[in-house]
């Protein structure tokens, strides 16, 4: 594990190179803590696959205060029991009508409803959240699933596509442009500004999706 | 509520505040003014708390009728400056009397000017923020992200001050220089070779067109980056450096996370000068401490009372 000053006003915290299934849930675990433990020190904290970016108050610390600080609480996190919470899971219905769901089955030499089942048939992990607001990384996809980025990202995805590149899978909270291919629709709305909380999910949880067809989706279609 | 009419809005005009912290776990942009010097200038003059509301206005082009007795200031771009029709100072405190007209002409240096009144535009925030991210949908006078328009009323109360304040002459800055942004090392930069972060200090960068308030792109003899696999937070500052070999500054609306390689971080100070850069304006790079950054940091914030 090493910690690295990011900027004048941030400190970086990486636990490993690579990714794994559990990492997220501790890292969700960890930055939970810090925030109860040290407080008004920090502004922000910022988990990734492997890490924690944690935005600290200049006027209060600085990253050589903030890092002895984090030893014993680090030490502490490190020696303990791989949490003892599975994290919440979360059901999400998928109208599987994709623009891009008969263009994957090709590239994977399988039929559509082979996709469907293999995307529906996996328990997901929340690894981060970024690139727009509510947008959830989740991991890991069925290899036999795993494409690379379109070679032109779209200019306009619509709110509530749910979409896959790599390894990952995950819903478009807002219309936004976008690279990944996408498979269906999210009747949901996952990201409310005026909702508490503004985003069902958080780094560290579980996620299932199961199909349902356009009346389904007709019926709880929240999203504009 | 009264406040100041918008007669016109100018290409790009943003309520801002200091920036909607606390959300980056959500994946939600800190945003705030792009040139924290001048912003914090403005609010100073008149005697307004660090990250009162205020407006950021790109280029300039703005006119502002005035249901109310109060007082502006405006710092950042040069830009003509006129009450009813009659030349007001930049970096400047003055009052503006009811149905009087403020009309702010095209920026001659300088890419942003700040506009606060007396005791700051009452808006309501979205996530503890007014700041406008249009990106997002978030804030802004509606809430929802969008720009000044015409016909929009800036909510304000009356107030009245003692006296005219300028900014001391030192602290303006001359936004005509080229500017030579300090760079904390650090990220993935040990993973450039020596030639190439010799290289990024010693050519002059040119700002592209495309750049906004998300990032500035510069454009230059390009850099062998190195990869890199996994996303992670990134702050406001970041230098990145894609596939291309073109560096990326990371803005005050960016994202809260990035996965290109990462050289190094701009002093926060000298983004304001970036902000203030005309599209094809070149610009050039040195090495700062990350403990000078902060000693300096910790003296600006505590001026301006954060």
């Amino acid at each position: 594990m090493r910690l690295e000053p990011v900027g004048a006003e941030a400190l970086l915290l990486v636990f490993a190179e690579q990714p794994d299934a559990g990492l997220p849930l501790r890292i969700a675990a960890l930055a939970e803590r810090l925030r109860r433990e040290l407080g008004p020190l920090l502004v922000d904290l910022v988990p990734g696959w492997t890490t924690l970016l944690l935005h600290y108050d200049l006027l209060r610390t600085d990253h050589r205060q903030l890092a002895r600080r984090l030893l014993p609480l680090l030490e502490d996190w490190y020696a303990g029991p791989p949490s003892s919470s599975a994290g919440r899971l979360h059901e999400i219905p998928i109208w599987y009508a994709g623009e891009d769901l008969a263009e994957v089955a090709r590239a994977c030499a399988l039929s559509e409803a082979e996709v469907i089942a293999l995307h529906s048939g996996t328990e997901y992990r929340v690894g981060a959240i970024g690139f727009a607001p509510g947008f959830a990384y989740l991991g890991e996809l069925d290899a036999r699933l795993a494409l690379p980025r379109r070679a032109s990202p779209r200019t306009r995805v619509p709110a509530g596509s749910l979409a896959i590149a790599e390894r990952q899978t995950a819903i478009y909270p807002q219309a936004s442009p976008g690279g990944w291919h996408l498979l269906g629709c999210c009747p949901r709305r996952l990201f409310d500004a005026r909702a508490e909380p503004p985003c069902p999910l958080a780094v560290g949880d579980r996620v299932r999706f199961f199909a349902i067809d356009e009346t389904a989706f007709r019926a709880e279609g929240s999203v504009p | 509520m009264t406040g100041l009419a918008v007669i016109r809005p100018g290409p790009l005009s943003l309520l801002q505040d200091a920036g909607r912290a606390r959300w980056q776990h959500l994946g939600v942009s800190p945003g705030g003014p792009l040139d924290i010097h001048a912003a914090a200038w403005a609010n100073h003059l008149l005697g307004n708390p660090w990250g009162t509301p205020l407006v950021e206005i790109a280029l300039g082009g703005v006119e502002l009728e005035s249901r109310l007795d109060t007082w502006v200031a405006l710092c950042g771009a040069e830009l003509p400056i006129a009450v009813d029709g009659e030349s007001r100072p930049n970096w400047s405190s003055f009052p503006l009397r009811v149905g009087q007209r403020l009309t702010l002409g095209f920026a001659r240096s300088g890419q942003r000017a700040y506009l606060a009144v007396a005791g700051g535009f009452r808006v309501g925030a979205v996530l503890g923020s007014v700041a406008t991210q249009t990106r997002e949908g978030l804030g802004g006078l509606h809430g929802d992200g969008q720009p000044l328009r015409a016909g929009d009323l800036l909510p304000c109360a009356p107030a009245s001050l003692p006296g005219m304040a300028s900014v001391p002459w030192r602290f303006v800055p001359d936004y005509r220089a080229e500017p030579g942004l300090r760079v904390i090392l650090g990220g993935d930069a040990g993973d450039f070779s020596v030639a190439e972060r010799r290289r990024f200090f010693a050519q002059a960068w040119t700002l592209s067109p495309q750049s906004d308030r998300m990032g500035m792109r510069l454009l230059g003899e390009p850099l062998r980056a190195p990869t890199r696999q996994w996303s992670l937070g990134v702050t406001t500052g970041t230098i990145q450096v894609p596939p291309d070999g073109q560096p990326i500054v990371l803005m005050a609306d960016r994202q809260t996370m990035g996965g290109y390689p990462v050289l190094g971080w701009v002093h926060p100070l000298d983004l304001g000068l970036l902000a203030q850069c005309p599209a094809h304006r070149t610009l050039r790079f040195e090495r700062v401490e990350v403990e000078a950054v902060q000693g300096e940091m910790r003296e600006f914030y505590r001026f301006f009372g954060r």
